[in-house]
C-alpha cells in the first residue's frame, strides 16, 4: 500500500516510530551547510536555542549573528549579507518572522531578489500551551502570496532536513515552516526529496488526501482505517506549497475525482487553498478542507488542540466520506 | 583628506545646480513625485559622486570593490536617477522617463534595472538594517570598501531605525556611515510636530555612533564629513546633514506640500530660470 519507490520508514505504523521535531532537521541541517560553505549565516532573534540554531552558534559563532528581539531589523540585515554574496538563514518563530517582518521580507528580500532563506519555527496550533498569539496559522498564506517566494512544509525532521538544504541550493528567497512537538519520522534517508515535486506516500484510487507537515502522519492513519471500509484513499505529501505541483495533484485527481486537504493552518489562504485555485484551473472536484476554520487557537496540549479543532484521523475520515457524497 | 580648491568646489555647485535643473524637468515630465527632498539632497549628492568621497566606477556599476550607497528614503530618487545620470552611469534622456510604465527609473527605486542603483526601497527605515548587514558582510570578508546609507528625518519616527542603530553599534560598524536628510519636513508637516525626534545627536550617541553635523548645503563641509567618518575608529557615524527642502527654488523652500508634489508647468518654468540664474551660485551662508 505504501510506495514503495519512497523507502518510508519500515517502522512507520509501528507502536516504536521514531519520533523528533521537525525543528531538530533545521538545526541539525544548518549546522552541515555551515561546514559546508563559509557563506551561510544564521541570524536569529532571541531564540537560538528553541529554533534550534544553537547547533551553528557553537560552532560558528563568528557567523552567528544575534540580533535580540527586533524581527525587522534582523531580516533587513539578512537581505545586506545576502546582497554582499553570503546565504543567511533567518531563524525565529513563525508568529515573529515573517509574522511581524513581513515588510522587510516584501521589499528588502523579495523586492531586491535577496538570496535568504527563512525558518518560521512553532509553526501551526500544536505549538500548544503557549496559546493563540504563538500558533502561527497564517504564515503559509502571507508567503506564498510573495513573488518568488518559495513555501515548504516539510513532514518530518528527515524531510525538513532535506528541504533546508534544498533551500540552500536554491536560488532566491524561501520560506520554509516546521514545529516544535516530537513527530513521527515517516521518511528514510533514502526518500526523494525535490522542491515542486509532491509525493504520493500511499497509492488510492477513491480520494485524494493531500497534506503538508507532521499531520501528513494523520493522514495515513486515515487511509489505514478507511481501507477497513473499503475506500482506497490516495495520500500526497504537498510539501512544496509554491511552486505547487500541479501535475502531481491533477494526475491524481483524475483518478479519485474528490480531494481533502489537511493542514496546520488556516484553510484561508493556506495550503489547500493554493490547492484549490490549482484544482480550478485544471480539474475542477469536490473538495473538503481540514485546518483551523477562520479561528485562531488556545491553550491546550498540542493533541487536544489538534482533536479540537479537527486535524485528527478520524476528522479527515469524516472529512473524505462527506466529500465522497459530494462527487 | 581631500582637498578642493575654491574653484573645483565651485565646479561642483555648477554640477548640484545641474542636477537641480534636472530633478524639476524630470518631475514636471512624471506628474507625479517628491520634489522638496530631491532638491535638498542635491548637494549631498554631488559632494558623494563628483567631490570625491565615493570610491565608484559608473562604467562598472558592479565593481565589487566599490563604495555602497543605500538609499533609504527611496522617494527622494529623482536626485540619486539625475546624479547617477550626471556621473555617466546611463543617458541623461533616460531621465525624462520617471514613473512612466515601462521606464526602469521607478517611483522608488528598483535595484535590478537602474545601473548603480544598489537597493530597491520604499518604505522607509528598511534600509538602515541592510546597510548594516552589507557592512557586516564587508568585515566578515576583510573588504575596505565603505557602507552609506541614506536617509530622512521622518523616518526616525520608524521602531526599525533604532534597532538597526543598536546592532550597528553594537557591531561596532566603522564601516558605515549614515547621511541623514535633517530637512525638518515630512508628509504631514513640520517634523517635530508630527513626531518630536530631537535631540537626534544624543539619541544616535547613546546608541554607539559618532555624530557629527554640517550645513547640507556646503559641499566642501560634506566632503570633509565623510573623509572624518571614514578616519573613525570602531563606531558607525551618522553625519547629520541640515538642510533646506526645497532648495534652490524659493517658493517650495521650507514648505511641507512640497514633499510628495511635483511642479505644473507655470511652476517648474519659474523654477528653472530661478535655477539658472543661479548659474551655480547656491553657495551655503557657511562658505
Amino acid at each position: 500500500m505504501l510506495n514503495q519507490k519512497l523507502f518510508l520508514s519500515k517502522k512507520i505504523f509501528n507502536k516504536n516510530v521514531d519520533m523528533e521535531a521537525t525543528r531538530e532537521g533545521w538545526g541539525k541541517a544548518l549546522l552541515n551547510l555551515g561546514e559546508k560553505d563559509p557563506n551561510v549565516f544564521v541570524l536569529c532573534a532571541d531564540l537560538t536555542d528553541s529554533t534550534k540554531c544553537n547547533y551553528f552558534k557553537d560552532k560558528f559563532l563568528q557567523r552567528f549573528i544575534e540580533c535580540g528581539i527586533a524581527e525587522q531589523n534582523m531580516m533587513a540585515v539578512a537581505s545586506g549579507l545576502a546582497l554582499s554574496g553570503k546565504i543567511p538563514f533567518v531563524s525565529n518563530y513563525a508568529v515573529f518572522s515573517p509574522g511581524i517582518n513581513w515588510s522587510q521580507v516584501r521589499v528588502n528580500v523579495c523586492q531586491n531578489g535577496a538570496n535568504v532563506k527563512i525558518g518560521g519555527a512553532h509553526a501551526g496550533i500544536s505549538v500548544g500551551p503557549d496559546g493563540m498569539s504563538h500558533q502561527a496559522l497564517e504564515d503559509m498564506a502571507i508567503m506564498r502570496c510573495l513573488p518568488g517566494m518559495v513555501v515548504l512544509a516539510p513532514c518530518d525532521s528527515l524531510e525538513t532536513y532535506k528541504a533546508t538544504v534544498a533551500a540552500s541550493q536554491h536560488k532566491g528567497p524561501v520560506y520554509l515552516r516546521f514545529a516544535r512537538e516530537k513527530t513521527p519520522v515517516m521518511t528514510s534517508q533514502k526518500t526523494p526529496f525535490k522542491i515542486g515535486q509532491a509525493e504520493i506516500f500511499k497509492e488510492g484510487k477513491d480520494v485524494s488526501i493531500i497534506a503538508c507537515g507532521p499531520l501528513i502522519y494523520e493522514a495515513l492513519a486515515a487511509a489505514n482505517e478507511l481501507k477497513k471500509q473499503g475506500i482506497d484513499a490516495e495520500v500526497i505529501n504537498n510539501h512544496t506549497i509554491k511552486p505547487m505541483d500541479a501535475k502531481t495533484i491533477c494526475k491524481s485527481v483524475g483518478k479519485t475525482g474528490v480531494v481533502v486537504t489537511v493542514e496546520e493552518h488556516q484553510v484561508m489562504g493556506g495550503m489547500g487553498s493554493a490547492v484549490c485555485e490549482v484544482l480550478a484551473k485544471n480539474c475542477p472536484v469536490p473538495v473538503e478542507m481540514l485546518g483551523t476554520q477562520d479561528t485562531f487557537g488556545e491553550s491546550g496540549q498540542p493533541d487536544e488542540l489538534l482533536e479540537k479543532y479537527g486535524m485528527k484521523a478520524k476528522h479527515i475520515i469524516a472529512a473524505v466520506k462527506k466529500a465522497m457524497r459530494r462527487k | 583628506m581631500t582637498c578642493l580648491t575654491d574653484r573645483q568646489i565651485q565646479k561642483l555647485y555648477k554640477i548640484s545646480c545641474q542636477i537641480r535643473q534636472d530633478i524639476i524637468k524630470m518631475l514636471l515630465a512624471a506628474g507625479s513625485g517628491h520634489s522638496a527632498g530631491s532638491l535638498g539632497m542635491a548637494d549631498v549628492f554631488t559632494a558623494l559622486y563628483f567631490g570625491g568621497v565615493l570610491k565608484h566606477n559608473p562604467k562598472r556599476p558592479e565593481w565589487p570593490e566599490r563604495d555602497r550607497l543605500l538609499l533609504s528614503n527611496g522617494h527622494i530618487c529623482p536626485v540619486l536617477y539625475a546624479t547617477l545620470a550626471r556621473a555617466g552611469y546611463f543617458p541623461v534622456a533616460k531621465l525624462k522617463t520617471l514613473r512612466k510604465l515601462g521606464s526602469c527609473l521607478q517611483g522608488h527605486p528598483h535595484r535590478k534595472c537602474v545601473p548603480g542603483v544598489e537597493n530597491s526601497s520604499g518604505p522607509v527605515a528598511h534600509c538602515a538594517g541592510m546597510a548594516v548587514g552589507m557592512a557586516i558582510a564587508a568585515k566578515a570578508d576583510n573588504k575596505k570598501y565603505q557602507v552609506y546609507c541614506l536617509v530622512g528625518d521622518g523616518e526616525q519616527d520608524e521602531g526599525m531605525t533604532w534597532e538597526a542603530a543598536a546592532m550597528a553599534g553594537k557591531y561596532k560598524l566603522d564601516n558605515l556611515t549614515f547621511i541623514m536628510d535633517r530637512n525638518n519636513i515630512q508628509i504631514d508637516g513640520y517634523t517635530e510636530n508630527v513626531m518630536p525626534k530631537e535631540p537626534l545627536k544624543t539619541k544616535y550617541e547613546v546608541f554607539g555612533w559618532q555624530v557629527i553635523e554640517i550645513d547640507g548645503h556646503n559641499i566642501r563641509q560634506v566632503i570633509e564629513a565623510c573623509e572624518e567618518a571614514k578616519a573613525i575608529y570602531q563606531k558607525p557615524v551618522m553625519i547629520i546633514a541640515n538642510t533646506i527642502p526645497g532648495k534652490g527654488v524659493d517658493f517650495m523652500e521650507y514648505e511641507f506640500k512640497w514633499h510628495g508634489n511635483p511642479p505644473n508647468q507655470e511652476q517648474a518654468e519659474k523654477a528653472l530660470r530661478q535655477l539658472r540664474s543661479l548659474g551655480g551660485r547656491i553657495m551655503p551662508e557657511s562658505e
